[in-house]
């Protein structure tokens, strides 16, 4: 166990340092920040020179080595366009990403999961034959489209919900919440739906889909022969064995969650990591974009860690290989 | 008797706390001012927030004309000195009197290390203190449009930066910050009170103002929207009263409710095309050996191919006003009469093409923003299909403004699409910047295509220190009358402002985009 996981602290220090290296090399082609921080007086020489605070007239070999010099500290540099450590506003708009992927993880799987364990146990109904287009909508409708509809139908028109921003939040300590205020859970409802709608229909489909897989199986059918009530194949023995994949993919999607709500921020103006990740990039704010994309990349690191762990404990079959020779996917 | 006069305390007493009652404007802007330091960035949104904070010297009133603010009086005893005399009785939000030593200390702390202002100040030679309640600033040359350009430049108090130990600008190279880039203390209308950057920032009125206050808003939420529909729909949504600006396509759906209305004027900003005239092979065309844009018939035949008022009525769905002048309206420097544009005409074109040895035209990049200006990308888009018309065949090059500017910049084009607000409002910074030939010193940084007319440059060296107003004028005329006969840049439209706001909002829009909430109302039904 414990080799398994110092093996993959390793790998995952490959990972990141890989990740760092092609952020920071991809961002160097994005354009010069410097036309953006002086103004249009600016004269050429005033360019030069903050081109030379910067540090943007060092060969990239250099500018790289301090980049990494200073993440090994916790501390990815300023960004150019606010003058503040990036460390410092991506701790303040963690919260806000945070709050939002729980919650619409959360409520993709309360909602995925008995749906498709429906659509599967009732398969041909008009119910789950309905459940299954309308997924359909879920998984191909852009992002975007889902929540300027949802702004359309719940803040312009009936006026239920507000369109934008986070509401009253609470501090404790450096983390703010909008969940323990009436109003910080209103403005959430409509971003959490927003981002949550693919993850929902794409959990239901895959339940459904295993389900139906394991339902085919002979256990399935012994189970049955000894007289096992419903209830108890179904959900004791049937859902239980179709909840590997699907950990699997809740964990990689609670990744994806925290990483693409860009676009949903972006709709609902929520205050989060991927705000200041598209504001950095009309900006070419080169320090704050390769920190997201490094931090985005260790919440994978983590995330892929945590699902191998509880494969583990969901898995006997698992436990059986030696932990040396254990794959790591 | 007794009864009486307790109805009338009581009336008196009613109607105070009806007046306390607050006003509260919400505002909705496409982004955030990034520090409330008023020096620290010379940028428009980040000036016309912290202005209704902090003030300047020289003010500008609706038609942003000059006007007293915090100086009541100035002067130019001698050509290289100005003399400004202060306001009496001016407080600042913390109690302090303002007093010459915050003007002096201002004036320094803007020219100073860190500050995004030295565009402003950098014809100041010394800034000294007369008396209490006079200030005189040295030029290092006679600067007859110092007034103007102190309208950007904010006063803070000496005493609280000293306190808050904000005595620079936080300067964005070092990381360095103060209290004075999340805190604020000016002379404004209008005092900060809550501060989250990104999200929202509350500003209230302030008591003791040394001016009227013409609007009735005690309270401005300000809140920045990057996604234009999403800022639609919070109007819509009555989620807030005022936005900034209205994406076009949205501007009749607007206008067909019925609670609220779209404002829509001139902005100074002047659209124009600009050709390089100075490589003598084209980067960027199938042309070899010369250099089609030396030729004027070449440069008169490209500016008759564009159908100026088809772009205003499709692309801009009327919201641009065509120009035949580099600047517009609001700066000085303009003239009406001037403003004529050669006329519409694809067969002149097509003949002077011919004449120039091109019948059948030939091959140009024309490369173009897509972020940057009201539907940039689409104005290139029917100016390439204009020139079609007349056998130019355009390949058009749109990209974010990230990778335009530092592009174009390099010189590194052709053929380039810009538009150009002069920051001082006076037509002399669009000659020096666009019309100047580019020399070392940073004249002609954004004359892209280096156009170059040696009796431009000798006037525009000359109005910059000609302080008798009606020569300066009458020179400025002289040097675009001769940047228009050689046809040095395709000037296309002044774009238009558009808010959008609730019926019961009434408030002044400026060309520059500034908005004083101090000149906001709020009529009674709408609270």
């Amino acid at each position: 166990m414990l080799v398994f996981i110092l093996r993959r602290l390793a790998q995952a220090i490959a990972v990141m340092l890989t990740v760092a290296f092609m952020a920071f090399m991809l961002f160097q082609y994005v354009g010069d920040p410097v036309t953006h921080l002086l103004g249009q007086d600016a004269t050429p020489a005033q360019r030069e020179q903050l081109r030379a605070d910067l540090g943007l007239n060092q060969p990239f070999p250099v500018q790289f080595a301090h980049f990494v010099g200073n993440a090994v500290q916790g501390e990815f540099g300023l960004s150019l366009r606010q003058g503040q450590k990036v460390s410092r506003l991506l701790i303040e708009r963690f919260p806000a990403t945070l709050e939002l992927a729980v919650v619409a993880a959360l409520m993709a799987l309360l909602v995925g999961v008995p749906m498709g364990v429906y659509a599967a146990l009732k398969r041909g109904s008009v119910v789950s034959q309905m459940l299954m287009t309308v997924s359909l909508l879920g998984v191909s409708l852009p992002t975007f489209l889902i929540g300027i509809v949802l702004i359309l139908v719940f803040a312009v028109q009936l006026q239920w919900l507000p369109s934008f921003g986070r509401g009253e939040v609470v501090s404790l300590g450096p983390w703010t919440t909008g969940l323990a205020t009436l109003d910080g859970w209103k403005h959430l409802v409509l971003p959490a739906i927003t981002l949550a709608m693919f993850q929902l229909t794409l959990i239901m489909r895959l339940v459904r889909a295993e389900m139906l897989e394991v339902l085919r199986t002979d256990f399935i059918r012994f189970a049955r022969a000894r007289g096992l009530p419903d209830r108890v194949v179904y959900f004791g023995h049937a859902l239980k064995n179709t909840l590997v994949p699907v950990i699997t993919i809740t964990g990689l999607q609670l990744g994806s969650l925290i990483a693409f709500s860009i676009i949903t921020e972006q709709v609902f103006q929520w205050p989060g990591m991927g705000l200041l990740f598209i504001q950095a990039v009309a900006f070419a704010d080169v320090p704050v974009m390769a920190a997201y994309l490094c931090l985005i990349a260790l919440v994978f690191v983590c995330i892929n860690l945590v699902v191998d762990l509880l494969y583990f404990a969901v898995d006997p079959r698992l436990r059986i290989e030696s932990p040396a020779t254990g794959r790591a996917a | 008797m007794k009864t009486c006069h307790l109805v009338s305390m009581a009336l008196g007493l009613a109607l105070a706390a009806g007046a306390a009652q607050a006003v509260t404007l919400r505002v909705a802007n496409q982004g955030d001012a990034m520090s409330m330091d008023p020096h620290s960035l010379n940028e428009s949104l980040q000036l016309t927030f912290t202005g209704n904070v902090y003030e300047p010297l020289v003010a500008r009133d609706k038609q942003l004309g000059l006007t007293p603010g915090l100086a009541t009086r100035w002067s130019q005893p001698r050509p290289n000195v100005w003399r400004f005399e202060l306001r009496r009785g001016v407080k600042f939000h913390d109690g302090t009197p303002f007093t010459a030593d915050d003007v002096v200390f201002s004036f320094n702390r803007a020219a100073g290390a860190g500050s995004d202002m030295q565009g402003y100040t950098n014809t100041f030679k010394e800034v000294r203190k007369l008396d209490d309640h006079t200030v005189e600033v040295e030029t290092l040359t006679p600067f007859p449009i110092l007034p103007d350009v102190l309208t950007q430049v904010y006063v803070m108090s000496r005493k609280w930066c000293e306190e808050n130990k904000a005595l620079a600008p936080v300067d964005r190279r070092k990381g360095i910050e103060n209290a004075a880039s999340f805190k604020a203390n000016g002379t404004g209308p209008y005092r900060l009170k809550e501060r989250q950057p990104g999200s929202r920032t509350v500003l209230v009125r302030h008591g003791a103002y040394w001016d009227k206050v013409e609007g009735n808003v005690t309270e401005v939420i300000f809140t920045p929207i990057g996604n234009a529909a999403t800022r639609v729909a919070a109007l819509l949504s009555g989620e807030v009263d005022v936005i900034e600006p209205v994406p076009l396509q949205d501007v009749e759906r607007i206008k067909a409710s019925p609670t609220l209305k779209v404002m829509q004027g001139p902005e100074l900003r002047t659209i124009f095309l600009g050709m390089d005239q100075k490589r003598d092979e084209l980067l960027f065309s199938n042309v070899k050996g010369k250099n089609p844009f030396k030729d004027k018939r070449v440069r008169q035949a490209f500016y008759q191919a564009i159908d100026i008022e088809t772009i205003k009525s499709r692309v801009m769905r009327g919201a641009a006003l065509p120009m035949g002048l580099m600047v517009g309206p609001g700066i000085r420097g303009f003239s009406s009469d001037q403003n004529k544009r050669l006329p519409y005409d694809p067969e002149a074109s097509r003949k002077l093409l011919a004449e120039a040895g091109y019948p059948s035209g030939f091959e140009v990049a024309l490369n173009c923003p897509n972020d940057r200006y009201v539907n940039d990308a689409d104005i290139c888009q029917a100016v390439a299909a204009n020139l079609a018309r007349v056998g130019v065949k355009v390949n058009l090059q749109t990209e974010t403004k990230v990778t335009y500017f530092p592009k174009i910049l390099r010189r590194d084009t052709s053929f380039y699409l810009l538009g150009w607000t002069p920051s001082t409002y006076d037509a002399h910074n669009a000659l020096s910047a666009l019309m100047a030939t580019p020399t070392e010193k940073g004249q002609g940084q954004f004359n892209l295509g280096a156009y170059s007319n040696a009796k431009v440059d000798e006037l525009t060296l000359r109005i910059q220190s000609e302080t008798d107003q009606a020569k300066r004028n009458a020179m400025i005329k002289e040097a675009f009358d001769a940047h228009a006969a050689d046809i040095g840049h395709l000037p296309l439209h002044q774009q238009s402002l558009a808010w959008a706001m609730k019926k019961s909002v009434t408030l002044v829009q400026l060309a520059d985009n500034f908005m004083p909430y101090k000149w906001v109302t709020l009529s009674e039904k709408a609270r």
